[in-house]
């Protein structure tokens, strides 16, 4: 134990942020000392990714101050953060997609010469990349590279500038676990050099996995800042909550009957050339089951779900609903033989932003003669309808009429789901429905799931996270690379062998 | 031959004031904006030019004040489209209507009094000549492009510059990356709205210019909507070239050619197998195939023939 | 301190009327600004116009006149921007309905008289149609940007337009152009100078009213312009409704352009892209693709033309200042519609 008190390198103070009816970050303190990763954990709209972009000078604070290595700093434009020696990996990745790695490397660079030296940047790239474990062809075009190898291409922007504090946003989303792994190594050999690192999550087993220390978030204010070897992830649950959180779910016995929806050996072509999307895929979902669908996004899920709906032509195989083939149908035939689905996106693909909560849960039906006579939509209808669904799913809207795009992410996911359940013909097919929701949506979400599937729904679930499967499925097949690894009863399988096969390890292919 | 050399003099002295609008285009287009009020700048470009001329016989001054206004102009696009995030097709359509509206009004009210006030019909002292380089002018066909004004003589240094400077320089760089992803751009420390200002006004500038070149030095005088649609050809070139200054010349040349091909033929009497006025519509209908053919050829692969990503698409930073 | 444009929480309704409101008044100050330049006085310049747009009944006839083929043009681009597609080619589609209506009347002589208007006005309409719909295939099954072609094609209508009035269909003397139509197709007029042609653009206002707010069709149109991958997941299908809406909206445009050619210019001559193709689309973004709207904005921007005709009688004006003055109106517009969606902020900085 050190008597010398240590000079954190990043220290910020009392920080407040507001934004339009929201008040993001509610005086937050939090202070990172060298060769340490801090986890900044809590659920979506905790005010995580809000503190750490005032870091890196794309937003400023309200008030409150920031320190960095003992000297105040006003970080007011990202070019600011970046001399001070900080740098943010982003979730979403900040690219270019048509230049090369070089290209975004140096973009932005200060000092950077008129024209600049392209060899010897080239140079420098390789001998980072060799020294971090950092492997990518500095001309590459951004567009052409893999997820994980973009994600490398980040790091090298902040290594390359010479950051020592570095800030990563979810960085294992969108990785596998040999890919996670090596992330750790690489994060690891940084921290050798004397840098420093904050990890924005709200997985736990992240934080467990890189961290030293674990700072916790919830609706705007830090809860509790301590070592991460002395907590449990239940205790760090409970914190990001605030109370007791259900692990388990109640639900009735696995009974389940016909199978509703079939695919036999169904390929989906990659018309970019290299593998395709699906190969020669089998599964099939009955009366009454969850089948989940487990793969790190990337691996066909996203071709999964469409081909099913309609909005994607499969190559070859067949896809039965009630024994009668829909391979070659269009989304609104599938809609209409009672296939409801719950997109990946919520505000992208599941509702009208601009459009009302009235007409959004009216997006379904609205050619159906209970909304309207012939062509002419019936205006009165359509109000009784929607004021039934708000009840009935207790969606929170001051009425009908506020556009969907100002409600909150799990009220928009209960429009969808109000929308979508409402409508269902007894096949649900559920794309990351918990994505970006807090907890208490979350149960609600997985809760209604059940609820459909005890009905007699066969009830389709694609997620990123393992322990929502075992905890909601029934039935889970893993997804890699476009093939099913392998499917297995949840009550006959663990973590580890659902883990390998996601990574390509295993399974019965 | 002496035809083929004329015709080629003919389209080199028109493709000038082309190219320059069409680089300052693509400049504006490459950093994500849309100026569709080319045809309003190039005209306001080509009367004040001319009026400047008229009154202070000074050829220099004359295509001063000619980008000036062109730089204006653009600056008020630029002020619409970046700082108040209004709609780019719009605007640039207004610029249009107003450009070419006041310019056909100033022509009519900036005569002298002798005229009156009319600027129509009116001579300049002096325009911009042709200079020939001795020897080389007398090469066969291509002895043309040694016999032009200077203004076309600066074009020779300005387009290999161009297409240095968006693809060697890190101001291209910085360039580019706005067009196709400002929020990057951004978070890499750069100021979009700046430099979507300067490249718009750069733009403009250089329209003005293009419109100078028809009134200073191609026909020098002035008449009500002289540039009669060259603006919006430009925005053709912009996409003929996709997008790339070193291709900007291609497109002038081919499109200058028909144009003057067309010309000269009337003016030779020759009987036309191809009407006239198909021969007018060929550089459209050129883009349009051009356009259409290029995109569906690169639909499922990440077109290196693509407009900038966000291309007239406004940038807000704080929006959450 | 720095002034920022925050995005507001929700649109705020009074806003719909105020913006465009202080916009128009800022514009009429700029607009005195530039007359007082050219040595006219402003107010009596503005006075002048008024009285020649709306002064007595006669000029008003002619302001009227003037906005239906604004109104028109100005509903036919509305449909599209709806979708989100940008049909800058409302002009050639207009020039073609000139085409269209012309082939029928000189050359359908196999049809009996009565017949030749309304077969002509069809024709024009397909004609439009299809023009629009090229683009619209182009664009719904290829994403091929729409805001280019649509503006080439103009240019290439106009062409075979200037073909056909100087070479193929030209009238064998008199002034340039085809011959001139006979009486009993052009329309009759209903109120003064007014033609029988406002009464289709009446309706079309109401059809298209009740169109794109009560029906499943309009239902689906808003769909797709607000989030077409939300709409794709319902079941729509994004590529019929573009076509689909793409040939209405030439539709409309070639309406324009029969209906001006039968009631105005009596032939296909110079002029016949008179620009309320490209005017339309400023009819349609200020009137925010509300049909009835429309009817206001087209009169707005027609009695700035015909007061200018009166201002260059009056105060021997040029007639191009009427251009000046619509361009001018547009900027304070174009700069106001920020404020629909974010609002002013004062932020200061730490010390």
């Amino acid at each position: 134990m050190e008597t010398r008190e240590r000079i954190p390198v990043v220290s910020m103070q009392h920080i407040t942020k507001h934004f339009p009816g929201v008040l993001a970050n509610d005086d937050v303190s939090l202070e990172l000392h060298a060769g340490e990763v801090l986890a900044l954990l809590g659920e979506n709209g905790a005010g995580k990714s809000t503190l750490m972009n005032m870091l890196v000078g794309l937003y400023r604070p309200d008030s409150g101050s920031i320190s960095i290595r003992g000297e105040v700093q006003h970080i007011r434009s990202p070019q600011d953060s970046m001399a001070l020696g900080i740098g943010m990996v982003h979730q979403e990745f900040m690219l270019v997609g048509n230049m090369s790695v070089l290209e975004n490397i140096i973009l932005g660079l200060k000092d950077l010469p008129v024209v600049p030296d392209v060899a010897t940047i080239r140079k420098k790239i390789t001998e980072l990349s060799d020294t971090y474990g950092l492997q990518v062809d500095p001309d590459a075009i951004i567009h052409n590279l893999s997820v994980g190898e973009q994600q490398r291409v980040e790091i090298l922007k902040l290594v390359y500038r010479g950051a020592e504090i570095l800030i990563l946003d979810e960085p294992t989303a969108v990785l596998t676990p040999g890919e996670s792994r090596d992330l750790n190594r690489i994060i690891k050999k940084m921290l050798s050099q004397g840098k420093s690192a904050i990890f924005i999550t709200h997985k736990m087993d992240e934080v467990i996995e890189f961290s030293h220390k674990v700072q916790v978030l919830r609706r705007g204010k830090s809860v509790n800042v301590i070592d991460t070897a002395s907590v449990t992830p239940r205790d760090l649950a409970n914190m990001m909550v605030g109370r007791d959180v259900l692990f388990t779910l109640d639900r009735c016995a696995f009974n389940p009957g016909e199978p509703r929806l079939r695919l036999s050996k169904v390929s989906v072509e990659n018309p970019l050339g290299s593998r395709p999307y699906l190969s020669d895929i089998s599964l099939s979902i009955r009366r009454g089951e969850i089948l989940g669908i487990a793969g790190v996004a990337g691996n066909g899920q996203t071709q999964l779900t469409e081909v099913i709906t309609g909005l994607l032509r499969a190559s070859e195989g067949t896809i039965e609903i009630d024994g009668k083939d829909v391979t070659k149908c269009t989304p609104l035939q599938i809609i209409q033989t009672g296939v409801s689905h719950i997109p990946a996106d919520r505000g992208a693909m599941g509702v009208v932003g601009d459009m009302s909560v009235g007409d959004n849960l009216a997006m379904k039906k609205y050619r159906t003669h209970e909304l309207s006579s012939g062509p002419v939509v019936k205006r009165s209808r359509l109000r009784l309808f929607a004021d039934k669904l708000i009840q009935s799913f207790i969606i929170k809207t001051p009425n009908q009429d506020t556009a969907v795009k100002f409600l909150s992410g799990g009220n928009i996911q209960k429009t969808i789901l109000a929308r979508e359940i409402d409508s269902c013909g007894g096949i649900l097919i559920a794309v990351y429905p918990s994505r970006g929701l807090d907890v208490g949506a979350t149960e609600a979400v997985r809760q209604n799931l059940i609820a459909q599937r005890d009905a007699g729904s066969a009830v389709l679930l694609v997620s990123e996270e393992l322990d929502e499967l075992q905890m909601v499925a029934d039935t889970i097949a893993v997804l890699f690379e476009g093939k099913i690894m392998g499917i297995r009863k949840v009550s006959e399988t663990n973590t580890e062998e659902l883990g390998m096969m996601m990574a390509g390890v295993g399974g019965d292919a | 031959m002496d035809f083929i050399t004329k015709l080629l003099a003919v389209t080199i002295a028109m493709g000038t004031s082309l190219t320059y609008a069409t680089l300052g285009e693509i400049y504006t287009q490459k950093s994500g904006v849309l100026n569709l009020g080319m045809e309003g700048i190039m005209l306001m470009g080509a009367l004040s030019g001319f009026a400047t001329a008229f009154y202070t016989a000074n050829l220099a001054v004359a295509l001063l004040v000619a980008i000036l206004t062109g730089g204006l102009f653009s600056l008020i696009h630029a002020f619409l489209s970046v700082t108040m995030r209004a709609n780019q097709v719009v605007s640039g359509l207004s610029i249009t209507l107003f450009g070419t509206g006041l310019a056909n009004f100033l022509g009519q009210r900036l005569g002298p009094e002798s005229n009156n006030f009319n600027l129509v019909g009116m001579n300049l002292s002096s325009k911009f000549d042709n200079i020939a380089i001795p020897g080389l002018e007398s090469i066969p066909v291509l002895g043309a492009f040694f016999d032009v004004s200077i203004l076309t003589y600066a074009l020779y240094l300005i387009i290999p510059f161009s297409w240095f400077f968006m693809y060697k320089t890190r101001f291209g760089l910085a360039i580019r990356a706005v067009g196709e992803s400002p929020k990057t751009a951004t978070a890499m420390g750069l100021n979009v709205s700046a430099i979507r200002y300067l490249y718009t006004v750069i733009g403009g500038m250089m329209a003005g210019l293009g419109g100078a070149c028809l009134s200073l030095s191609f026909t020098p005088s002035w008449n009500d909507g002289m540039t009669g649609g060259k603006g919006w050809i430009v925005i053709a070139l912009v996409i003929f070239a996709g997008w790339n200054p070193g291709k900007a010349v291609i497109g002038t040349l081919v499109f200058g050619g028909i144009t003057s091909l067309q010309f000269s033929l009337q003016a030779a009497g020759v009987k036309m197998v191809i009407p006239t006025q198909f021969l007018a519509i060929a550089p459209y209908l050129i883009t349009f195939f051009t356009l259409s053919v290029m995109t569906i050829a690169n639909n499922n692969r990440k077109g290196a023939f693509a407009a900038p990503s966000a291309l007239a698409v406004p940038f807000a930073i704080d929006d959450k | 301190m720095r002034l920022v444009l925050e995005k507001r929480e929700r649109r705020l309704k009074r806003m719909s009327l105020l913006i465009p409101l202080f916009s128009f008044i800022l514009s009429l100050l700029i607009g005195a600004i530039v007359l007082a330049a050219s040595k006219a006085d402003p107010i009596q310049a503005y006075a002048a116009m008024a009285k020649g747009a709306f002064g007595n009944a006669r000029r008003f006839q002619y302001t009227v006149v003037e906005a239906l083929p604004l109104l028109i043009c100005g509903l036919s681009v509305g449909i599209a921007f709806r979708l989100r597609f940008w049909n800058i080619g409302a002009e050639g589609q207009f020039v073609w309905g000139a085409i269209g209506v012309t082939w029928v009347i000189q050359f359908w002589t196999f049809l009996p008289d009565p017949l030749l208007l309304p077969a002509g006005i069809l024709v024009g309409m397909i004609a439009g149609a299809l023009w629009a719909g090229i683009p619209g295939v182009l664009k719904a099954y290829w994403a091929v940007d729409e805001t280019l072609t649509t503006l080439m094609l103009n240019y290439v209508a106009i062409g075979v337009a200037e073909y056909l009035y100087i070479k193929a269909w030209k009238a064998p003397k008199g002034i340039l152009g085809t011959p001139e139509f006979p009486e009993f197709t052009q329309l009759s007029q209903v109120w003064g100078k007014v033609h029988s042609g406002v009464f289709i653009a009446l309706a079309l206002v109401v059809i298209l009213w009740f169109l794109l707010y009560k029906t499943t069709w309009g239902f689906e149109l808003n769909m797709i312009g607000k989030n077409p991958v939300a709409a794709r997941y319902q079941g729509v299908s994004i590529e019929k409704s573009i076509v689909i809406a793409l040939l209405i909206s030439g539709a409309i445009a070639g309406l324009a352009g029969s209906l001006n050619t039968v009631a105005i210019t009596h032939r296909l001559t110079r002029g016949v892209n008179a620009g309320y193709g490209f005017t339309g689309i400023i009819i349609a973004w200020m009137s925010n693709l509300n049909p009835f709207a429309s009817i206001i904005v087209a009169i707005v921007m027609a009695s700035l033309t015909t007061g200018a005709d009166a201002l260059q009688i009056a105060m021997k004006l040029p007639e191009s200042m009427g251009a000046v003055l619509q361009g001018l109106v547009l900027i304070p517009l174009l700069a106001g519609s920020v404020f629909h969606d974010y609002h002013l902020k004062l932020i200061r900085e730490e010390e």
